[in-house]
């Protein structure tokens, strides 16, 4: 067979597997079934165009509101007033740097406890794996707020695991765990480690063993097995576990307020207590927008590098 | 239980068809009968179109042009649940949610067919699963889910029977198996099947009449016979079995038959079996045909045509039977199957032979041809020289 | 073997069950303090009662509270699975324009921040005049839940075979009996997982219903409210037990899926 031929064949090998696998393809057929999927979009985009996409679009309008002199509270008029980002960034830079570290660490020890745990299940479960990836995402089943509250409890001055550590001198009799930085970042930290976990262990899980040991058959001990071969067959789900563990925390607040004290305000718990107590709606408007384009421009960054396209 | 061997009236007529994707052509001008109640074969390698073609008799396809007429209906446009026509697919595609007895009786009960259960308890003893009923797909092994997907299809009694390489997932044994078995069935049931399969073999063992295709087209069509002692291209000579291909020329003709010039030896061949009009020729003679004989040995009893001078390079003992390379005076290599008689001994490597065979056993193709169509190539290997 | 060794061995072992326990130990907490013999404040252990699990609904508000949020939960599944799962067969089945429009407007839902997307329904809500309740609730619950529900079902459909579907018109099925009787089957354990999440993710949502909630209380809500005042330890039992609950559900669907294979 002549070089072209073959290639025709290989095109008609693929045109053939691909009919295989696609069902009826009817270009030809118009009418109905071309308006099907449009009928079938619209009520859920309809859904999310009006009470997402037009809510940012609010947000962003109201970013460059501002009040009248004398008007009531609440009251603000569209004045374009661009200035509006330079004031509330310049005044909360502390704040946002203070989220994105956070953030930052949490997501990083969040890896470091979760990799072993979703390797231990991954290959040294047998067949307890079903039941420990339960277990993992059971105490989800238990409202945040009260696992959050629990922490605070546990960690409170007078609660027995702080007064066992001043005993055996790991701190200061005058320290304190809870209502701290530290706490903030340990309670971010553990609110995210099932969005860490499963998507490890889901990477994980798809390794093929064989590869490990073929790893060990070219003289590779464990550890560089780890480096060379399992994490970066891995990568996958750290990148998507990284994602959703940063994503949430560098917005949250919540465990700022129950954790923390009034030097570890985040900016979630800025725009909470401007959207909802003080009535500035305009400051608010802008720093989640700002929130939102830096989340989505570290983001962008972060998948060129790791590589990763697919996110849906 | 069995239906009369079709009636003539559901022959199935392909007329013209084409199947374009963009700028490329699967099936190109397709034009074929296959009778109603025969067992039919569309044999070819990957990619040759065959598929494709079943997928448009079965309607999961649409012809870019073309007609498909099922007993004089045009079913060219017509959507699958429309056509008197069932598929049993090379995965099987049984329904995993339902179990063997709801599948099989999946076709029955769209059509609105009453006694049901006495048809799909018919088909399943038919293929021999008959306590299998409550049992789910994933409980099956491999060729109990093959029988399934066979019995759902069988027990519709469409006029045209489609079976998309149903046997490749099968190993050996079980494949020999399942050939009789489906011959066994059609025979008994009287429906036209029509199997698509790239195994020359198992289309030769099982079919009335083989297509044997080739990059979208029909290269020759017949009995299994016909096919494989009279090919009329290279590439039907090469993909039914193993072929020798020399280079020959018309150098005259005695009574009905033709002389031949090859390499400066002359052969005869009866005129008939000579497929092409042309002088220049390529001539085939099947290894199993020719004999090989020894300096000295009596000529009597074999062949009257003779290439002498050649030299065995390979001896392959199968057990069944020697397979020889010999090479000719003119470098080329051809292939010479011997049976294992047990009268003589297996020559070696270095022996100098004659070939003998029957000048009926030459068939005569086209010289332009492409002598390494339809070879099957391993890797690695180069096709032998045609000298 | 050494005691080293042994170490060494079963060093990924130890360090899963301790951070199991530290997964677990705010649930522990949590359990154990829904049996405080507590008046107002649940901070201080002050002694072993069954008391507040007769009574679950003695503490004020508890119970209305528990009630909206499985009203709203149930509510907010129904509409986001229905809206989330045609979206799915669109992009899965269909070939359309604009398709990384739509893939797009589902993905960014999931990367905002939940901040982000409380604050801006408000500031819709309230630029409108909408006042918030019950109703604004449930159009955030949706909201949000869509794009989870149409992620699970979507993989659902990548994952069918379309033979299957092939093969059912092929015996005379048309569309719609194919779909009802083919597709559909065999999509619904997606579509049930897709609807499980979107409750989980109403039932537990604090940040979004807090910005569009008003005066409505839902559970999480009464918890975070009632945290600077004191939890009562009902709030603890009611915990507990949709733990417990939905705990014993899972193990119960495992050991069913494993008996199943078990009997093929």
């Amino acid at each position: 067979m002549s070089a072209a031929q073959g290639i025709g064949v290989g095109e008609q090998q693929a045109h053939e597997d691909r009919q295989r696998d696609q069902g009826p393809s009817d270009p030809s057929r118009p009418g109905r079934r071309r308006l099907t999927p449009y009928l079938l979009l619209l009520p859920g985009m309809a859904w999310l165009a009006f009470f997402f996409i037009v809510p940012l679009v609010t947000l962003l309008s109201t970013s460059t509101q501002t009040r009248p002199a004398g008007a009531e509270i609440g009251v603000f008029t569209q004045t374009f007033r661009f200035s509006n980002y330079a004031d509330a960034i310049s005044g909360y830079a502390a704040t946002f740097g203070r989220s994105f570290g956070y953030a930052f660490i949490a997501t990083a020890l969040a890896l470091a406890i979760s990799y072993p745990l979703a390797y231990a299940i991954a290959f040294k479960a047998g067949r307890w794996r079903n039941l420990l990836l339960v277990l993992v995402v059971a105490p989800f089943f238990v409202s945040f707020l009260l696992r959050t509250i629990a922490w605070k409890q546990i960690l409170a001055d007078d609660g027995w695991v702080v007064s066992s550590m001043k005993w055996l001198n790991i701190i200061g009799p005058q320290d304190h765990v809870i209502n701290s930085a530290p706490a903030v970042v340990i309670g971010i930290t553990y609110n995210f480690l099932p969005f860490m976990i499963l998507p490890i262990y889901a990477s994980l899980e798809r390794v093929d063993p064989r590869l490990m040991e073929a790893a060990g058959d070219l003289y590779a001990n464990a550890l560089t097995t780890m480096r060379k071969v399992t994490f970066p067959l891995s990568l996958p789900g750290v990148v998507a576990g990284t994602l959703l563990t940063f994503i949430p925390a560098a917005g949250d607040y919540i465990n700022s307020a129950l954790l923390g004290n009034r030097d570890t305000t985040m900016v979630g718990n800025v725009i909470d207590s401007r959207f909802l107590k003080v009535v500035d709606y305009p400051t608010a408007a802008v720093l989640s927008v700002t929130l939102m384009a830096s989340i989505l421009v570290l983001v962008s960054i972060y998948i060129r590098r790791a590589g990763t396209e697919e996110l849906v | 239980m069995t239906t009369a061997a079709g009636d003539g009236g559901q022959d199935l007529m392909l007329e013209g068809v084409t199947k374009t994707f963009g700028s490329f052509t699967a099936v190109d001008d397709l034009t074929l009968t296959i009778p109603s109640g025969s067992f039919f074969a569309l044999l070819g390698p990957s990619g040759c179109g065959k598929t494709t073609t079943l997928r448009m008799v079965a309607g999961l396809e649409e012809p870019t042009a073309g007609t498909i007429r099922i007993g004089g209906d045009d079913v060219t446009h017509a959507r699958p649940y429309k056509r008197p026509v069932n598929t049993v697919f090379q995965s099987y595609a049984l329904f995993p949610h339902l179990d063997i007895f709801e599948n099989v009786a999946f076709g029955l009960r769209r059509r609105g067919t009453k006694q049901v259960k006495a048809q799909v308890d018919e088909a399943l003893e038919l293929v021999e699963l008959g306590g299998m009923a409550r049992r789910k797909p994933a409980q099956l092994s491999g060729g109990q889910q093959q029988r399934v997907a066979l019995a759902r299809a069988i027990v519709n009694r469409p006029a045209v029977l489609l079976l998309d390489e149903p046997l490749g997932a099968l190993d050996l044994k079980l494949r020999r198996q399942m050939q009789i078995e489906l011959k066994r069935i059609q025979t008994e049931v009287g429906l036209t099947f029509i199997h698509v399969t790239h195994d020359q073999e198992e289309a030769m063992t099982m079919a009335d009449t083989i297509a044997v295709m080739n990059a979208g087209h029909v290269e020759q069509m017949g009995g299994p016979t016909d096919l494989y002692e009279s090919p009329m291209t290279t590439f039907v000579a090469n993909f039914l079995g193993q072929s020798n291909l020399i280079r020959a020329t018309v150098s005259g003709t005695d009574g009905d038959g033709l002389v031949l010039e090859v390499h400066g030896q002359k052969v005869a061949m009866p005129a008939a079996r000579r497929a092409s009009g042309q002088d220049d020729l390529l001539i085939g003679v099947r290894p199993e045909k020719i004999q090989l004989a020894q300096a000295g040995e009596s000529t009597e009893r074999l062949g009257s045509n003779v290439l002498p001078g050649a030299v065995v390079t390979d001896a392959s003992f199968t057990g069944v039977s020697t397979q020889y390379l010999v090479r000719m005076p003119w470098g080329q290599e051809l292939m010479v199957f011997a049976q294992n008689l047990g009268v003589a001994g297996v020559l070696r490597p270095g022996a100098k032979v004659d070939l003998h065979w029957d000048p009926a056993h030459t068939f005569a193709l086209d010289g332009s041809l492409d002598v390494n169509a339809g070879v099957e190539r391993t890797e690695g290997t180069t096709p032998a020289p045609v000298g | 073997m050494s005691p080293r060794r042994w170490l060494g061995r079963n060093a990924i072992r130890i360090y899963a069950v301790l951070a199991f326990s530290y997964l677990f130990i705010p649930v522990l907490y949590t359990f154990v303090f829904s049996f405080n013999d507590s008046a107002k404040s649940n901070l201080t252990w002050k002694g072993f009662t069954l008391d507040k699990w007769a009574h679950p609904c003695g503490a004020p508000d508890v119970c209305p509270a528990l009630v909206t949020s499985l009203k709203i939960g149930f509510l907010a599944t129904i509409i986001a699975t229905a809206l989330g799962t045609m979206i799915a067969f669109a992009l899965a089945r269909h070939r359309f324009r604009g398709r990384t429009a739509t893939n797009l407007t589902i993905f960014l839902p999931m990367a905002t921040p939940e901040v982000v997307l409380g604050a801006s329904l408000l500031a819709l809500f309230l630029n409108l005049h909408v006042s918030l309740g019950f109703t604004t609730i449930v159009i955030a619950h949706v909201m949000f839940c869509i794009s989870f529900v149409v992620v699970t079902v979507k993989a659902r459909i990548a994952g069918l075979d379309p033979r299957l579907e092939q093969a059912a018109m092929d015996l005379y099925a048309n569309e719609w009996q194919t779909f009802r009787r083919i597709t559909l089957p065999l999509v619904t354990p997606g579509i049930a997982a897709g609807a499980l999440l979107a409750f989980s993710l109403s039932f537990d949502d604090f940040i979004i219903t807090n910005f569009n909630s008003g005066d409505v209380n839902t559970f999480p809500k009464f918890v975070w409210v009632s945290s600077l005042r004191g939890i009562p330890a009902q709030a603890n039992v009611i915990a507990s037990a949709v733990f417990l609950f939905a705990f014993l559900a899972v193990l119960v669907g495992q050991l069913a899926t494993a008996r199943k294979k078990r009997e093929a």
